[in-house]
């Protein structure tokens, strides 16, 4: 970048984070080597998986945040990892504003620390947890998941979380448990456009019990190895991949187990654009657009080719039992 | 004001100034100013830039006979062909960057999506105004007619909001529209008052 805009946030150079391009290079020189070479398939897989992982130099934003490797199947998708700048610079977090530039200018006001996380409802030991006490709740991991925006965009992202599941069963739900509701931090002090006419605050996403159990459902506490930056749902945030981003909470303060099936932020804004499963499908379009193709933030520049979208964000092998026997045209 | 609106460098300078979004455009475009997704960016700025020059050049005749500037009527044929240039634009940015110039894909998108429709309509509908803004043409046609025909331009004006509007709908987010809505119903109002008052005079 050449030229910095209020849009480029903050640049912090921290030259002792960053890997240096000759030792990144011979790096990535020599996975590839593996990958390419007569190593064989699955080698070749691990090798991509390791390269894609060494690749990622530490934006240095933010301070880091450790994690180990997952063992969840599909956790760690092969697509090229889309640039931290355009994760951090273009999101939807309406509470900071609608245009997709607005949050990464002013979520600096969101205060995440002290932050707690009320587990209520049909639970054996509902409780308040504070950030110190979930950061360590189960081993962080690094995850790479596609993103796909009900918009028509796409990003590919390492987040740094655990599966929501590992919070549950903490909790121990009761038998009449059926849904799990978050429920997102709606401070009007600190959130500027709270309050506007846009959607119900707070911002409420809700998931069934068997989708949160799913190891692929995950609690996000960082991406690219740091600390979540605020405008991307600090300092913890819910991470769907199989379903439109918007599923994904942002800022969560409260978990709460319900027998029914709770009402979500945008299903209440406009119920015949957006369901309550809203699970990524390239076969049932929005209204007022297709949803057969997205655009790859970042991919190729400008007169990139858009790439088809896949059934479940490409996590169907994971997480179509799910559905099995739904008619998700009725149930998007 | 008069002799300044008839200055020869006038146009040339009125013309350079319609093309400064387009050369905006161009060099956000070349250094990677529009952020994370320059297609929708490129989309959506055209659009704009088309919604704007309609306010502009709808805005000539009022002010013409407001202020008492006849001059200012040289400039509106460039204005329209600038409103049909940023629509022109906004159009094949969508079908580009949105479709892939798919044909088949266009055509089904526009019968399905009334926001499209109505946007490609509005298209549609300043293609024959565009067609007919030089001199001979006015001459063949006879003022008369002519002025008829461009009359279309008022329904444009509808259509393009109601785009905008639909656009909009999703976030619920209005500010913009009503502003663009309240200036285009003033420009029209006023000329609705004008043809009341013109009546009235006849009678």
């Amino acid at each position: 970048m050449l030229i910095k805009t209020p849009n480029s946030g903050f640049m912090h150079p921290a030259s002792s984070e960053i890997t240096s391009e000759r030792a990144y290079r011979e790096r990535r020189a020599l996975i590839k080597l593996m990958a390419t070479g007569a190593a064989g398939a699955a080698l070749a897989g691990w090798a991509g998986r390791e390269a894609m992982a060494q690749g990622l130099a530490r934006p240095g934003k933010h301070a880091a945040l450790a994690a180990g490797k997952t063992a969840v199947a599909g956790a760690m998708t092969m697509d090229k990892v889309t640039d931290y700048k355009d994760a951090s610079t273009y999101n939807n977090f309406y509470e900071f504003g609608t245009d997709k530039s607005d949050p990464a200018k002013n979520a600096g006001t969101l205060v995440t620390s002290p932050w707690t996380v009320e587990v209520e409802g049909l639970v054996k030991k509902p409780a308040k947890y504070t950030l110190e006490d979930l950061l360590k709740l189960s081993p962080q991991e690094e995850r790479i998941y596609r993103l796909r925006c009900v918009e028509g965009w796409s990003m590919v992202i390492p987040w740094v979380g655990y599966s929501v599941a590992g919070l549950i069963k903490k909790v121990e739900p009761l038998g009449s448990a059926k849904y799990v509701e978050f429920i997102t931090q709606a401070d009007p002090k600190t959130m500027p456009f709270v309050g506007s006419r846009v959607l119900e605050w707070p911002y409420t996403e809700a998931l069934r019990m068997d989708e949160a159990m799913h190891p692929l459902a995950m609690l996000a506490f960082g991406m690219y190895g740091e600390v979540m930056p605020n405008q991307n749902g600090a300092p913890l945030r819910l991470v769907v991949p199989w379903k439109y981003g918007f599923k994904s909470g942002k800022s969560i303060v409260k978990i709460r187990f319900t027998d029914k099936e709770p009402k979500t932020a945008w299903n209440k804004s406009a119920p015949q654009e957006y369901g309550f499963y809203s699970n990524v499908n390239p076969n049932v379009d929005h209204p007022r657009w297709s949803q057969a193709s997205e655009r790859r933030i970042g991919e190729d520049g400008l007169f990139a080719k858009k790439r088809k979208t896949l059934m479940f964000n490409g996590y169907e092998a994971q997480v179509g039992q799910l559905y099995a026997g739904m008619d998700l045209k009725k149930f998007f | 004001m008069n002799p300044l609106l008839l200055h020869r460098a006038a146009k040339p300078l009125l013309f350079a100034l319609c093309l400064w979004p387009l050369a905006w455009l161009v060099y956000s475009v070349l250094l990677d100013q529009l952020g994370a997704n320059p297609q929708e960016a490129l989309i959506r700025a055209t659009g704009d830039w088309a919604l704007r020059f309609l306010v502009i050049v709808l805005a000539v005749t009022p002010l013409r006979v407001i202020a008492r500037l006849p001059a200012l009527a040289r400039f509106r044929r460039m204005l329209g062909l600038n409103m049909y240039f940023y629509a022109l634009l906004h159009f094949l940015s969508y079908s580009g960057f949105d479709m892939g110039f798919d044909v088949a894909d266009i055509v089904q998108d526009i019968i399905k999506r009334p926001f499209i429709l109505v946007g490609s309509l509005a298209l549609l509908l300043l293609t024959p105004l565009a067609a007919t803004s030089f001199n001979a043409a006015i001459r063949s046609l006879g003022a008369k007619r002519w002025q008829r025909l461009h009359r279309l331009v008022y329904a444009v004006a509808g259509l393009a909001i109601l785009h905008f509007f639909w656009m909009r709908a999703g976030k619920n987010d209005f500010a913009e529209v009503a502003v663009y809505a309240a200036l285009l119903a003033l420009l029209l109002g006023w000329r609705l008052r004008q043809w009341q008052l013109k009546r009235s005079l006849k009678r």
